[in-house]
C-alpha cells in the first residue's frame, strides 16, 4: 500500500489530520511528522525521514506538506533515502489531501493515481 | 590555510553570535517574516554548541557535516535546510582534507552556496541570504587572487555581506513568507541576510584570532 507522510509546522496539526484520514480509511499506512522533536513549532528533517522509513514499501510514498520550510525540509528528507525514486512531495491542501489519499491508497491504488487524487484535491470544490 | 581548529573556532564564535544577536534577528524577522529567525538560529547553533566537545577528534569534513545534520532537526525554520545544506556541502568540499588551503576554503564557501541557491531555489536581488553571501564571496575571491591573507580577505567579505544587507532594504522580497508582504517589505532588511553578514564577521574573527 502507498504510505502517506503528513509534515506540517505543528504536531498538532499533522497528528490531527492523522487521525482525520485514519477515520475514514483505517488500514491507511500514515505517518504524521509535524514540529520539532520537543512539539515546538517548525519542521525537522530527521522526523520527516523516520516518518516516510515508517511507512515506506515498494509501492511508494505521497509527502503531503503545509507550507514554507516543510518543503525544503522534506526534500531534503527524500534525499537521505537512497532508493528514493517512488518518494513523492506533492503540491497539495494538507488536510484534504490527507483524507483523499488515504482512502486512494487504503483500496490498493497505485502511486500515480495516488498523485494524481493528491493533485485534484487542490480544486475541489467544498460547496 | 585553515587548520581544523580554526574552523571549530569559528564555528564556536558563530553560536555566540546567534546567541547574542537573538533577538535583533527574530525583530527583523518579526517586521517581514514569521518572527523566529533570531529564535531558530539560535536553537539550532545552540544544539550545535552542544555537541562541539564531541567534535575534538573529528575531522573538518564530519565537523562540517555534524553542524549540517544538528541544523536541520533543530532550527525548525527555512534557515535550517539552507544553513544546514550549506554546511553539508561545505563538509563535502573538505573530504580528506587535513587543512584546509586559502582556495579550499574558498571553494567550501561556493560549495556553501551553491547548496543554498539548490535549496531555496532562489537568485541574488531577492531579499534573501544570498544577498550577503554572493558579494561576500566574491570579494573574498578577489582579495585572495590579490595575494591578500585569508583575515584582510574576510573583513572584504564581511564588508560587502553587510553592504547586500543593506542592499536588502532597497528590494522586494520575492521568496519566502516575507514574499506575502510584496512591496510593503520594501525599507525593512533581510534577517537571512544579516544572519549571513555575521557569519562572516565570525570567520573574520576566527582567521584574525588564528593570525592569518
Amino acid at each position: 500500500m502507498v504510505g502517506i507522510v503528513i509534515v506540517s509546522h505543528s504536531q498538532k496539526i499533522a497528528e490531527g489530520a492523522r487521525e482525520l484520514a485514519l477515520q475514514m480509511a483505517p488500514s491507511a499506512k500514515i505517518a504524521s511528522a509535524g514540529g520539532m522533536k520537543n512539539g515546538d513549532i517548525g519542521t525537522d528533517v530527521e522526523k520527516i525521514f523516520a516518518g516516510i522509513k515508517e511507512v515506506k514499501s515498494d509501492e511508494g510514498v505521497v509527502i503531503l506538506v503545509d507550507l514554507g520550510s516543510a518543503v525544503m525540509s522534506s526534500e531534503m528528507a527524500i534525499e537521505m533515502i537512497s532508493d528514493n525514486e517512488n518518494i513523492i512531495l506533492v503540491d497539495s491542501p494538507l488536510v484534504e489531501g490527507a483524507i483523499f489519499s488515504a482512502v486512494e491508497a487504503s483500496i490498493g491504488s497505485p502511486l500515480a493515481k495516488v498523485v494524481e487524487v493528491l493533485k485534484g484535491a487542490k480544486n475541489y470544490k467544498k460547496f | 590555510m585553515a587548520t581544523k581548529a580554526e574552523v571549530l573556532n569559528f564555528v564556536r564564535i558563530y553560536v555566540d553570535k546567534m546567541a547574542e544577536h537573538r533577538q535583533e534577528l527574530t525583530d527583523l524577522d518579526q517586521a517581514i517574516g514569521d518572527g523566529d529567525h533570531g529564535i531558530n538560529m539560535n536553537r539550532g547553533f545552540k544544539a550545535v554548541d552542544e555537541k562541539l566537545l564531541t567534535f575534538a577528534d573529528k575531522t573538518i569534513e564530519e565537523i562540517l557535516n555534524a553542524v549540517g545534520m544538528t541544523l536541520v532537526s533543530t532550527v525548525g525554520g527555512a534557515s535550517g535546510p539552507l544553513y544546514g545544506t550549506a554546511f553539508l556541502r561545505a563538509g563535502a568540499s573538505a573530504k580528506g582534507k587535513e587543512a584546509l588551503s586559502d582556495q579550499d576554503v574558498i571553494l567550501a564557501f561556493d560549495e556553501g552556496v551553491g547548496g543554498i541557491q539548490y535549496r531555496g531555489k532562489a537568485v541574488k536581488g531577492e531579499k534573501t541570504i544570498l544577498d550577503s553571501m554572493l558579494p561576500a564571496i566574491d570579494a573574498m575571491k578577489k582579495s585572495i587572487g590579490e595575494g591578500k591573507s585569508m583575515t584582510v580577505a574576510l573583513e572584504e567579505a564581511e564588508k560587502a555581506a553587510w553592504a547586500g544587507v543593506e542592499y536588502t532594504k532597497t528590494i522586494i522580497a520575492t521568496k519566502g513568507r516575507a514574499s506575502y508582504l510584496g512591496e510593503r517589505s520594501i525599507g525593512h532588511q533581510d534577517p537571512g541576510a544579516t544572519s549571513m553578514a555575521y557569519l562572516f564577521q565570525a570567520a573574520k574573527e576566527a582567521a584574525q584570532k588564528a593570525g592569518k
